[in-house]
């Protein structure tokens, strides 16, 4: 199947947009909003088919996409929950209780750090790095939404609120 | 002194450098050396091993020599207390997830990691947790995979980015989990992929065929030249007791730079297939005898003298010029003028404007110089893969490539103007030639080059006198790519027909008393003649000097002689640069065969040729050298346009001959007729 064919026309004018971003002959650069936009419309993660048809759409190389869509943590290339929970783990969070937190969020749902739960409701995404949000620390980010100054309470309200 | 050289100091000797330049090249080209795994002066610079870190003065830590450009006044010190601490570090880091698996490992005894690990590592390891594994994959039949130890310098990928351009390689997850692979299950099809093996500086990536069969400092290395294509590839045959266990490159940077086509370097299980004829044979009355050599030999002469001069003699283009020299001889001796190489022709309207032999039109390592590159009827990276690379190299430092093929082929490169569609003189007399024409005008530097489809074309005069006009309209220079490895020699040592002669077009359609084939299978390599091995069979007497036993053979034939390929014997190619390259026998014969030009020496002792008293390869190439005098290469001069065509301009899907089958010799080689490119060549899609 062609990438005309994979891609949405909303994920190609995404695409589109991030390409434009970049200096003439520099498309390889889009390749990370490309696989956002793509991962964004397939239930939060990557298959070989989409990757593939971003590779064409930017002229690339398919191991090119495969490199990127790998390496970086954001990117999912197995089927994953639905709604995407990062725990801050950094130094800052870790200093103000975010191991209690990921204990406490792994017994509420029965599931370890980078797995989903039985549901498909909940993705826990493995060892989330510094968010860039010390000040607030702990805190997680749930569906690309920064929720900060933690405690186990707002954690099952907001966990629960999840549909 | 110009600005471009600055002064630095390396272990305290005072170097010259030039500006611009990484350190290691400086260190290397002083001697001291440095140690390193992913730097290569093919490739660009990774500096991700950390293994070539020096001390440089004044700079706070050590530098990686391979990324690290020189300074006027800059002091170096590879040696000292500081860079060995920093190498050694690194090799401890290295060798955490190195398996450590030497003893089961092709790659030990000539083994980078383990070079350095006997300078740089520890001989005990401090580490005691799990070590990291990762699983093997499966990248195609040439190259094997134990990617436990890897050490990720990325050589094998950027290798597919910059050199064939066709990246199948990467670097996929991180951290921990990082590791090169294909992230699908696919195979890495490139025909120069196998060049991987060279690069990797560990024993990840290994020779699938050679595996377990010999062990590197067992084996004897002897020079060889490649035998199936125009460009004459250096390389080595590593032989174990007289057997070729493994080929690699032999760095030759006029040629073949450090790189070999999987052509060159897989086709030597052709060697000891099981289709070797291992005796002379001889039909009577329908049936097939062995007989011994001698009985052979004298049928052979008797046969031929017999004929009375009504004899014909095709040649592979992949014969020796010793080889072809006698060939020559004989026929004359014999009286007859019916003798040609050129078994892949089909029009042979103008030949008598060929130049003296087919020429590139410059060297290979001119191609790279070029502003402008027009490539007429040639499915290049098949023909000739070294040349295509080289065309590759000219494409990405700025020349505008043209191709003008009837097929569409795919290149890893930017082509600037595709003519395709059509009958290939159709293209070439067509509209769409201004922009190449312009192409050409436009550049300094700028050759037309006839590929090996158009040479086997219908009407290869009309399309080689119309790329002639081309190139003399535009200044550019004209050169032809030639089937086999030795077309050039075979032309210069006289394998053509003489006054009177048939060529190899019009030979078969005559009725001869006897007919020579040397290393000709007539369903494979004749495809120029419509029912060859029919016409062969109504021919007096067939004698075939073969490496191999087939059925078209047996039936085409009356006589077969067991030759050696040219791994098994002395003899010398004269590339399409007109480079004259001998080479020694490298393995020892198998079964009764013979190399070919002793066969043809007794031919024409048993024919009574006088001077046939030849005692080696070398004294025939004197002989023929001293005829020749220097080789001086020509192009085709005729340049005006043609009135009409001289045969049918057909699309060239039937006479395209696919990579992997363009010899006997690599026609039985199992590893390259497993690969993806000889499967979909036989019809078999994966």
């Amino acid at each position: 199947m062609s990438a005309a064919q994979v891609l949405s026309d909303h994920v190609r004018e995404e695409i589109d947009h991030w390409k434009a971003r970049f200096p003439e002959g520099r498309h390889r650069s889009a390749v990370i909003g490309a696989l956002h936009a793509a991962q964004h419309e397939n239930e939060g993660y990557l298959t070989t088919e989409l990757m593939d048809a971003v590779a064409e759409y930017l002229d690339l190389p398919n191991i090119q996409v495969y490199e990127v869509a790998t390496f970086y943590s954001m990117f999912q290339t197995k089927p994953v929950g639905r709604n995407n929970v990062a725990i801050c783990t950094n130094i800052s969070c870790m200093l103000r209780g975010a191991d209690e937190v990921v204990a406490h969020v792994e017994k509420k749902l029965g599931v370890k750090l980078g797995q989903s739960t039985e549901d498909g409701r909940i993705y826990l995404k493995k060892e989330e790095e510094c968010l860039a949000a010390c000040c607030g620390a702990p805190m997680m980010m749930v569906n690309h939404e920064y929720h900060e100054d933690l405690t186990l309470e707002q954690v099952d309200k907001i966990l629960d609120g999840l549909d | 002194m110009s600005d471009d050289v600055i002064n630095i100091e390396v272990d305290g000797k005072p170097v010259e450098a030039k500006r611009g330049q990484m350190v290691i090249e400086v260190t290397d080209e002083v001697g001291a050396y440095v140690p390193r795994f992913c730097y290569h002066e093919k490739l660009s610079i990774a500096a991700n091993c950390r293994m070539c870190l020096v001390e440089v003065e004044k700079a706070p830590k050590p530098l990686p020599a391979c990324a690290t450009p020189v300074n006027e006044g800059m002091k170096v010190f590879t040696k000292s207390p500081q860079a060995i601490a920093a190498q050694k570090a690194t090799m401890e880091f290295l060798l955490i997830n190195h398996p450590l698996d030497c003893p089961i490992c092709d790659q030990g005894g000539e083994c980078e990691l383990q070079d350095l690990a006997m300078g740089y590592g520890r001989d005990v390891s401090r580490y005691n947790d799990g070590k990291r594994v990762v699983k093997d994959k499966d990248i195609g039949p040439l190259v094997s995979t134990d990617m436990t130890r890897c050490i990720h310098c990325t050589r094998c990928v950027r290798f597919g980015e910059e050199i064939t351009g066709q990246p199948q390689l990467g670097t996929t997850e991180r951290g921990e989990n990082m590791k090169i692979g294909t992230y699908i299950e696919q195979s890495v099809d490139h025909e120069l992929s196998a060049n991987i093996i060279d690069l990797c500086p560990v024993g990840a990536l290994n020779n699938k065929p050679y595996r377990y069969s010999a062990r590197a400092w067992e084996m004897v290395q002897r020079p060889a030249v490649s035998p199936h294509d125009c460009v004459g590839s250096n390389m080595f045959a590593h032989v174990l007791r007289g057997t070729v266990k493994r080929i690699v490159p032999r760095e030759n940077e006029a040629i073949n730079e450090t790189w070999l086509a999987d052509r060159d370097r897989f086709s030597y299980e052709g060697i000891y297939s099981p289709e070797r004829l291992q005796k002379p044979l001889v039909k009577e009355s329908g049936e097939w005898r062995e007989l011994d050599w001698e009985e052979a030999l004298n049928t052979a002469a008797d046969r031929l003298k017999g004929a009375n001069g009504d004899v014909g003699m095709l040649s592979s283009p992949s014969a020796t010029i010793e080889e072809g020299h006698l060939l020559a001889r004989l026929a004359e001796h014999l009286g007859t003028a019916s003798i040609d190489h050129r078994i892949e022709r089909r029009d042979f309207s103008d030949q008598d404007a060929d130049p003296a032999f087919p020429w590139l039109g410059c060297d290979i390592a001119d191609i790279e110089e070029q502003d402008a590159i027009f490539v007429v009827g040639s499915n290049l990276r098949h023909e000739a893969p070294i040349i295509a690379h080289r065309i590759r190299k000219a494409s990405l430092a700025g020349a505008r490539v043209s191709i003008a093929s009837s097929e569409e082929h795919e290149y890893f490169f930017n082509v600037a103007n595709t003519l395709s569609g059509a009958g290939l003189a159709e293209l070439l007399a067509g509209a769409g030639i201004e922009p190449v024409i312009d192409s050409l005008k436009a550049a300094d530097n700028a050759l037309v080059l006839l590929g090996n489809v158009a040479g086997r074309h219908e009407a290869f005069s009309t399309v080689r006198a119309l790329a002639a006009d081309i190139a003399s309209k535009t200044g550019a220079k004209l050169g032809t790519l030639s089937p086999g490895a030795n077309s050039a020699g075979l032309s210069l040592t006289g394998v053509l027909p003489g006054e009177g002669g048939l060529d190899a077009g019009a030979m078969l359609d005559e009725s001869l008393d006897a007919v020579v084939l040397l290393n000709v299978e007539p369903d494979k390599d004749l495809h120029a003649t419509p029912d060859a091995v029919g016409k062969l069979g109504r021919q007096g007497y067939v004698v075939a000097m073969t490496p191999f036993d087939s059925e078209s053979l047996r039936e085409a034939a009356d006589l077969l002689l067991p030759i050696g390929t040219s791994f098994e014997t002395s003899g010398t190619f004269v590339n399409v640069e007109g480079r004259l390259q001998s080479f020694a026998g490298i393995a020892n014969p198998v079964g009764e065969s013979r190399p070919a030009w002793k066969v043809l020496r007794v031919l024409g002792n048993l024919t009574e040729a006088p001077g046939f008293e030849y005692l080696s390869t070398e004294e025939i190439r004197d002989e023929v050298q001293a005829n020749l005098g220097e080789i001086e290469p020509e192009s085709y001069a005729g340049t005006t346009r043609p009135a009409g065509l001289s045969g049918e301009d057909a699309p060239a899907a039937e006479i395209d001959t696919p990579i992997y089958s363009v010899d006997s010799l690599v026609r039985r080689a199992a590893a390259l007729q497993m690969t993806v490119a000889a499967k979909r060549a036989a019809g078999e899609t994966d």
